[in-house]
């Protein structure tokens, strides 16, 4: 199935249904390209990336499984469907693992959440949801309702070995306001050899929360996955809404540059609140105070464009809400002496070399690993990738306003990633500003949204998320929502978390941690 | 060097609140209130309005809104601007969950002096200065930058005696965000009880409240009501950085609490 593709909707995906035996094999061909790259003259280029895994329970007890293989310009998605009679035995489907390093941890959440363990996989342990085994899986799509579970960390394997080795478990209540979040770090003493992350603390269960629920009432659900990209997750919701109904291309295009505006609004503020981490790490107090109240200062103007400091309520299934509250010149004007503070505080930091020490060689994160493990977001960018969905996949007002030329870096290290966040805020300063003259051409009483019937229909949405690719899998049946996964580039990056840890020590961890900048809220569902 | 002029460079940003009223507030919703209602009968259809069941009818038919469940998305006041608004107050705390529910009954107000005089009894010793704890007991991660955006230039908790600590050990208040997961309540509980004595304990959020959008689930407990006793209830999601600093200030005795809520 291919949808048809609109000048300003978000581009196409095509569903290739394989038997269950063929579906690794076709994974593991559909990825074996290397990286997503824009095509030359010969027409596009057919490298993939492993982009995640994602199941479906059916009343009848089977389970559909999705691979997603992102490629430049287009998502494709394998799907086969493992039966019921074998869904709870020990070989559900084939493992991807072994040829596909990514998916590793999708592979332990599908355990987790269906039930379904696949086979060849060296190590299948719990990860978001350690269950009592009399604990049925809670099997998202089903209708059987389910029934209240606590996670047992019973359920989790303890494995330390080696000689003086001893594990430190570092939260879930870690000190400082931080989402919760528990790393076993496993150490002789200084050097962390290695880490492992404990995300099952923080589960809401929320893919079960979305069943049943209208498209509009989904969208307030979708801005709570991940509060702290609240746009990016409404967005990717909703243009899978929109992709359903064949409506990706009647959103006015007023609507689409309001909806770019809040987006590059959110980044600027997840990448400010990366740098703030950064300096209050490294003991900066004047840099914290400064980079503090400049992402105040984009909070408020956010509040004072919608109503609300996160951008939530803005974005609804077939446009916006409304248009921006504030005039486009006055947000400019706002937007233009931040930017000024902004540079002049970026450059004092970066030329800082007691902060540059700390940051780099820290947490290296190699070109080869990345692509082995389909890296996302600056996390990527820091580490040989080009790949950015507002250009590759463009979406939402991308297809209007162009992305500005970026200069990515390939070191990997902490400091590559905070050099790729800056370069990023100072693009998103250039599409704020892009987006706004945009408006003020436009009519300020709109048309903000198309009216959208929501349909019945399988779906795919994404938006580059502050934290990387976003994709939503929806999936409607009599007008509401039957499935809904959210995949956070957070989930995907922080099973590379670990890798970052050659030969640093424990005064590392916090810089390591901020310049991933991820959520735990979008990994633990 | 260059650090000390730059953090000179813009005088002085921090909010004079809470000795006087900060302006900022005006463009952001606080909190949903309720208009004086012409007939009982006008509110029968309001409940259907939001995706969170906040509204409800009194026993005189009235229309009430229990803050601790709304998540302010605005819905209801696009609908039916004569019974709802936006109120940009950011004091919206309040020592007992049914104080969330506006316009506030006339029967709470026996209940409320009650857990008002308790809380001022314990809190006498915190009154000079608080060290604070926080736990996330599964948020969204926005409480959490509301939370730390306290100690920024502009809201400068410290020049109040505010403090936050690492450790339990050392915290007299906590503040708790999320929708009370599952697997959080044993963390939650533990750090609650490695706290001394005198101890309060502040819900940030409509989803510590209620569960917001987030509850019910299988693996939340609708706030986080059931996992330690609450004195001070902050509904919004997020709570602004002002209503999580009225919510510590109600808590330890330094603020009136604000009457004739709507």
């Amino acid at each position: 199935m291919t949808v048809p593709a609109t000048t300003a909707g978000p581009p196409l995906w095509d569903e290739i249904a394989v038997p269950a035996q063929e579906f690794a094999r076709t994974v593991v061909r559909g990825t074996a390209g290397g990286p997503p790259a824009p095509g030359g003259a010969t027409g596009p280029a057919e490298g993939g990336r492993f982009a995640g895994l994602f199941g479906s329970a059916r009343a009848d007890g089977s389970v559909v499984l999705r691979a997603a293989i992102a490629r430049y310009g287009r998502l494709d998605v394998v799907t086969t469907v493992v039966p019921a009679t074998v869904v709870g035995g020990d070989a559900g489907y084939q493992a991807l693992t072994p040829a596909v390093p990514g998916a590793a941890w999708y592979e332990r959440e599908i355990a987790d959440m269906f039930g379904l363990l696949p086979e060849g996989h060296r190590r299948v342990d719990p990860l978001v949801l350690p269950r009592p085994s009399e604990a049925a899986p809670p099997r998202p799509g089903s209708p059987v309702p389910m029934l209240a579970v606590t996670p047992d960390e019973a359920y989790l394997p303890a494995h330390v070995s080696g000689e003086g080795i001893f594990t430190i478990p570092y939260g879930p209540v870690r000190s400082g306001v931080f989402e919760s979040v528990q790393y076993l770090v496993e150490t002789p003493g200084e050097d962390i050899p290695h880490v492992r992350a404990r995300v099952y603390h923080k589960h809401r269960g929320l893919e079960r929360r979305f069943q049943g629920l209208s498209a509009l009432d989904g969208v307030l659900l979708a801005e709570r996955v991940e509060g702290v990209a609240s746009v990016a997750h409404a967005l990717a919701f909703c243009q899978a809404i929109e992709a359903i109904a064949s409506a990706n291309g009647l959103v006015p295009p007023g609507a689409l540059l309001t909806r770019s505006l809040h987006a590059e609004l959110e980044r600027i503020a997840n990448h400010l609140d990366s740098m703030v981490r950064h300096a209050e790490a490294a003991g900066q107090a004047v840099a914290y105070a400064r980079f503090s109240w400049h992402k105040e200062r984009v909070l408020r103007l956010r509040a004072r464009l919608c109503g609300h400091r996160f951008g939530r309520g803005v974005v609804v299934p077939g446009g916006v809400s409304a248009g921006p509250a504030l005039a486009p010149a006055d947000a400019r004007a706002e937007l233009a002496a931040l930017e000024v503070d902004l540079r002049s505080d970026a450059d004092l930091l970066m030329g800082t070399s007691s902060f540059i020490d700390r940051l780099r060689g820290t947490g290296v994160i190699t070109a080869e690993v990345a692509a082995a493990r389909g890296a996302l977001g600056p996390v990527a960018r820091a580490s040989g990738s080009q790949e950015d969905l507002r250009n590759y996949r463009p979406y939402a007002a991308y297809g209007l306003i162009k992305v500005p030329e970026h200069r990515y870096r390939i070191s990997g290290d902490a400091l590559a990633r905070q050099l790729v966040r800056l370069e990023e805020i100072w693009g998103s300063f250039q599409l704020c500003r892009l987006a706004l003259e945009g408006l003020a051409e436009r009519s300020a009483d709109g048309p903000w949204a198309a009216p959208l019937v929501t349909t019945d229909g399988t779906g795919w949405g994404w938006a580059e998320a502050p934290q990387g690719e976003l994709l939503y899998l929806v999936e409607v049946e009599a007008g509401n929502l039957k499935r809904v996964k959210p995949r956070s580039a957070s989930f995907h990056n922080l099973s590379l978390f670990p890798e970052a840890f050659g030969g640093d020590i424990f005064t590392d961890f916090a810089f390591i941690e901020a310049s991933f900048g991820l959520s735990i809220a979008g990994v633990a569902g | 060097m260059p650090w000390v002029t730059r953090g000179l460079r813009n005088g002085v940003l921090t909010s004079p609140y809470p000795r006087r009223p900060d302006g900022y507030g005006a463009d952001w919703r606080g909190a949903v209130s309720v208009r004086p209602q012409v007939g009982a009968a006008a509110g029968r259809s309001a409940k259907e309005l939001c995706p969170t069941g906040a509204i409800g009818q009194d026993a005189g038919g009235g229309v009430v809104l229990d803050r601790g469940k709304c998540i302010l998305c605005g819905r209801c006041v696009a609908a039916r601007p004569d019974l709802f608004g936006f109120d940009p107050s950011p004091e919206v705390a309040s020592p007992t969950r049914a104080g969330l529910v506006v316009p506030e009954a006339e029967e709470n107000d026996g209940a409320l002096a009650e857990a008002r005089a308790d809380l001022g009894q314990r809190v006498r010793a915190l009154r000079r200065s608080v060290h604070v704890r926080h736990v996330d007991a599964g948020s969204d991660g926005s409480e959490e930058w509301e939370i730390a955006a306290l100690l920024n230039p502009v809201y400068d908790v410290h020049r109040l005696g505010i403090f936050f600590t690492a450790s339990p050990r050392h915290a007299d208040l906590l503040l708790i965000s999320g929708a009370g997961s599952a697997g959080m309540a044993g963390p939650v509980r533990t750090t609650y009880e490695a706290m001394p004595d005198p101890r309060v304990v502040v819900a940030v959020g409509t989803d510590a409240a209620s569960g917001g959008m987030v509850s019910p689930t299988y693996a939340t407990r609708g706030g986080v009501g059931d996992l330690v006793p609450v004195d001070v209830w902050v509904p919004g999601s997020p709570p602004s950085p002002f209503s999580i600093l009225h919510g510590i200030l109600l808590a330890v005795g330094l603020i009136p609490e604000r009457k004739g809520r709507r």
